[in-house]
């Protein structure tokens, strides 16, 4: 398709990004919360204990409200993939379709298994009904393999040769799976959705915990998803390390701008803090030949910097810098938190009892989901101005047809209501009343407000 | 059979058991609207709503499909179609967002005025989409849509007389189909709670209407289709496209009929026959131009993209259809309907957890796995040595998450 002139480029590229932003916190659950709450029905299934059962039926409650969220979310990126970039879809198509073509079917076998799973509690027998959520977590897993490699591809793309505006010579398996960017993205991304998932349940309890409640309930479901999230926490760092080695090998120039490195040095400093201006980081604190170091793990290594580009082929810097550093930062506090969940929960057996940490907990939930948007900020902000890095300009993918800031802000006030609609809902799912028999039932129940373990 | 066309016939089956499966839906979310007031109105909307609660996401899932294959084997022709018709697919876009919401709320709704206002806005977008989704077909057949960047009329590519024509028997047609099944649902539902043997009448006196109507729009669809597209008129009464549409006639009227004695379970079949028809009838006629000017052929992908769809979608078809079969046969038999408690829950065998020393070891295991992740991942410089540790850091948070969730069930 010839390009066309858009004159809303800025607004397609910000709609793209909200609906991302709505998205992708959404199907962190999908990739994190069936595999917890199966962890949970087996537990109930070896104990017994009807604690168990009762966690696990109210967060698949949680689960279905999601879900049917992710869904229609999802629905309008694919719907996006025409209505914003359809030069990028016709001359791509071809190549990096097949994975969202294979990832129809991971819907498909997550959307029949979790109808099986949220309508089949007490109507199939126990065992049926645990072996009826394993396809769902394994289908949240391939499910996001598919679409990260998309998005690796864009970033790194192969598999493909461009002749005349027209992609040739295609290979789209290769393209997809054999591209040495996935696998650091899709590992990143899916430690980022159990740490999310993790955080953000675990947040939930750690508020009713300061508000006063305490019981057995409430602990049990705190240590489970915040024991996944803790864990998870250092963990990601070293992979979000990774993730910056391929970065710095296959997107030089989007190192630059994480680092705000305006020339090719030698033993490159990295700068925490500060703000990019003219050509430096100015009010940063510098660290001498950490870049390189990080980079490619030698303190002399040469880092290439953004003057080997033009003005024009460099992403925004700032927006890129700001988000890293943010994601750097969440990520390692994350990390220290999670360090004194286990020193306390290993070496004193017990769990901590200062009201701090569980402020610290309610926190770290929204803290991840800051952390999870940055990281696609520096993503797909840093791959900017291409769509297709070093292939395809974004310019050159954008839609001809007009009426984007209609679209743009049709789509802000529905989301806005859903978003609204969806914390509603929680809300209420949250208060539908206890099944306190079940609970007291086991005959464990020690209802002190203290975290007494 | 060349292999340019077999994805389009992957497209055409996928298309036709969304009309169908998720047209069904649909129409269940029309019925909202017209289920009257007082007790035995909102007892239909009840049924109608779990009726298809279980499924609608799965059936929904058709549309990802016809939508993935396309843009990824006839890319030219999904990119024009998309760009020139964006005002038609973001409305529908809207009523997806809108309908999925409501259906998700309406678990949270406590009082019959929230569920009301829920089912309200949920039924309206159930009608929007559909037709919204029409228009764009009808402009499809019209021709309307040429190749290029948003290269057609954003506004009169889409409003012809063929697409509010095919709007409307999108509709009417998702109304019908869900009359129809909810009808064959609430005769089960009745064998077990016979107050609720109204329903069945109810839906059956809809699926007859709706039936007459939609037969009635597609008869006038045909004059329609003469004067504003003369050409796929001409083509469908001469070809192959003839034969389609005779069955696709022959099962309707059968559906009333079947209908009318109270057979649902079997008009749900010939209903999905009549769409069967319709859409082959249009492909056939259509054949082998997509959009004006670009052949079926033409917009095919590479040879090597092509290949990786057929086998794609033939080995998802494996795993996809045993898996729809056995959700449609947990449905149908009632395992999942509301009510249906069956209490098969006599509470598990408690087996015990784990020994106190298969604990320790899995501390232990976990420990040694994040210090070998460490040290493969971050500082050796291998590839496999990566592949390795990443592995290792994995097991390090099964490992230790196993441990200490049974150790903190060992303490409380
Ligand atoms: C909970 C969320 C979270 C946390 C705590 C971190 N990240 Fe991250 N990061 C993401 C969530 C994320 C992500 C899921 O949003 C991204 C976007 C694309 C991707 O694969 O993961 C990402 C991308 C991303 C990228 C860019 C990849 C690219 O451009 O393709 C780098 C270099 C890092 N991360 C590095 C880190 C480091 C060094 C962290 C350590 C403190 C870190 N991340 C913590
Ligand atoms: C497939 C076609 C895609 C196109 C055309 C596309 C393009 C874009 C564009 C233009 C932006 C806005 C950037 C900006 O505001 O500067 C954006 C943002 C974003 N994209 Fe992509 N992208 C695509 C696929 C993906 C995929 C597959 C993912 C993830 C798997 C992804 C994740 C994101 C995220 C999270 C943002 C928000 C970043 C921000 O806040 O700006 N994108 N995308
Ligand atoms: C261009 C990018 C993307 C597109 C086109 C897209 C498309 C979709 C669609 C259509 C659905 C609904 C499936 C259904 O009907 O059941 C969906 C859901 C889902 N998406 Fe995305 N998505 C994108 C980005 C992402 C990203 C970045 C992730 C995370 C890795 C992701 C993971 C999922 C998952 C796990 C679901 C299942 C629904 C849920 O559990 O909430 N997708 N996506």
């Amino acid at each position: 398709m010839t390009p066309v002139h858009q004159a809303y480029l800025l607004q397609a590229r910000q709609m793209q990004a909200l609906s991302f932003m709505v998205h992708i916190p959404l199907v962190s659950f999908g990739i994190a919360f069936p595999a917890m709450i199966l962890l949970v029905e087996w537990l109930y299934l070896r104990s017994g204990d009807q604690l168990y059962r009762t966690i696990a039926r109210r967060w698949t409650r949680v689960m279905a409200a999601l879900f049917a969220i992710g869904v229609i979310t999802g629905t309008i990126l694919s719907f996006e993939m025409g209505l914003l970039w359809p030069a990028f879809t016709s001359t791509f198509g071809g190549v990096f379709g097949l994975g969202f073509a294979i990832e129809g079917f991971s819907f498909f076998t997550e959307a029949i298994f979790i109808g099986i799973y949220i309508y089949g509690w007490d109507r199939l027998s126990p065992r049926m009904h645990f072996l009826s959520g394993i396809p769902i977590a394994i289908a949240g897993m391939t499910g996001s393999l598919t679409v990260i490699s998309v998005n690796a591809w864009m970033n790194h793309p192969s598999g493909f040769r461009l002749v005349d505006g027209k992609a040739v010579a295609v290979h789209p398996f290769s393209a997809l799976f054999t591209n040495s960017f996935l696998w650091p993205e899709l590992v990143h991304m899916y430690i980022a959705g159990y740490m999310v998932t993790g955080f953000l349940i675990a947040g939930a309890y750690a508020i009713a915990m300061l508000r006063g409640r305490w019981s057995r309930y409430e602990r049990t479901a705190l240590t489970i998803p915040l024991t996944i999230a803790t864990l998870a926490s250092p963990v990601e760092v070293l992979i979000g390390d990774w993730v910056g080695r391929a970065v710095a090998t296959a997107q030089p120039i989007k190192l630059a701008a994480l680092e705000g490195l305006a020339k090719t040095t030698r033993g490159a400093p990295e700068h925490l803090l500060g703000w990019y201006t003219e050509g430096q980081v100015k009010y940063g604190i510098a660290i001498p030949k950490l870049l390189s170091l990080l980079a490619f793990h030698n303190p002399n290594a040469v880092v290439r910097g953004l003057d080997t580009v033009p003005v024009d082929r460099q992403p925004p810097i700032n927006v890129v810098r700001v988000a890293f550093q943010l994601m750097v930062a969440i990520g390692s506090l994350l990390a220290l938190l999670g360090v004194v969940y286990l020193f306390v929960r290993i070496a004193r057996r017990r769990l901590p009892e200062s009201v701090w940490f569980y402020r610290a907990v309610a926190l770290a939930g929204p803290a991840s989901v800051v952390a999870l948007i940055a990281g696609w900020v520096v993503t797909e902000v840093g791959r900017q101005p291409w769509v297709v890095y070093q292939v395809m300009l974004t310019n050159e993918a954008v839609t001809g047809a007009s009426g984007i800031p209609v679209g743009y802000a049709t789509l802000v006030v529905v989301y806005v209501g859903v978003l609204a609609g969806v914390v509603w809902i929680l809300r209420r799912l949250a208060r539908i009343p206890m099944e306190r028999s079940a609970d007291t039932a086991a005959g464990r129940t020690a209802d002190s407000p203290q975290p007494a373990v | 059979m060349h292999l340019y066309e077999l994805p389009m016939i992957f497209v055409l089956i996928g298309l036709v058991f969304y009309v169908v499966l998720a047209g069904a839906d649909f129409g269940a979310g029309f019925w909202q609207l017209f289920s009257g007031r007082g007790a035995r109105g909102a007892s239909m909307r009840e049924h109608a709503h779990h009726a298809m609660a279980p499924v609608w996401e799965a059936n929904h899932v058709w549309l990802i499909f016809v939508l993935t294959v396309t843009w990824t084997a006839y890319p030219t022709a999904f990119g024009s179609i998309a760009s020139t018709l964006s005002v038609p697919l973001f409305i529908a876009a809207i009523g997806i967002i809108l309908r999925g919401a409501s259906y998700a709320l309406r678990a949270g709704t406590a009082t019959a005025r929230e569920q009301r206002s829920s089912d309200t806005v949920f039924a309206l977008s159930s009608i929007l989409t559909p037709f919204a989704l029409g228009t764009m077909i009808g402009a499809i057949a019209a021709r309307r849509v040429p190749v290029g960047n948003a290269a057609g009329n954003t506004f009169s590519s889409w409003t012809g007389p063929i697409s509010i024509l095919v709007g409307v028997l999108a509709v009417a047609a998702c109304a019908y189909l869900a009359a129809v099944f909810l009808a064959a649902d609430a005769r089960r539902a009745a064998t077990r709670d016979p107050s609720e043997r109204h329903l069945e009448a109810a839906f059956r006196a809809r699926a007859l209407a709706a039936g007459v109507l939609a037969g009635a729009v597609a008869i006038a669809g045909i004059f329609v289709l003469r004067s504003d597209a003369y050409a796929l008129y001409h083509r469908l009464l001469h070809s192959g496209a003839l034969a389609a549409l005779i069955v696709s006639i022959l099962a309707g009227a059968g559906t009333l009929v079947l209908v009318w004695r109270r057979h649902f379970e079997a008009a749900r079949y010939s209903a999905a026959l009549a769409v069967a028809g319709v859409v082959a009838g249009w492909a056939i006629a259509q054949y082998p131009l997509l959009l004006p000017g670009l052949t079926v052929r033409q917009a095919a992908a590479p040879h090597d993209t092509l290949v990786a769809v057929v086998i794609s979608v033939l080995a998802g078809a494996v795993i996809l259809f045993p898996s729809l079969a056995l959700l449609f046969r947990l449905v149908l038999r009632g395992h999942l309907e509301h009510g249906a408690d069956r209490s098969a829950t006599a509470p598990p065998r408690a087996i015990g957890l784990l020994s106190a020393s298969a604990h320790g070891l899995l501390a232990r295991l976990a420990g040694a796995c994040v210090l070998a992740g460490f040290g493969l991942l971050t500082i050796a410089e291998a590839g496999w040595a990566h592949a390795v540790g990443v592995l290792a850091l994995l097991a390090f948070i099964v490992c230790g998450s196993f441990a200490l969730v049974l150790s903190h069930y060992g303490s409380v």
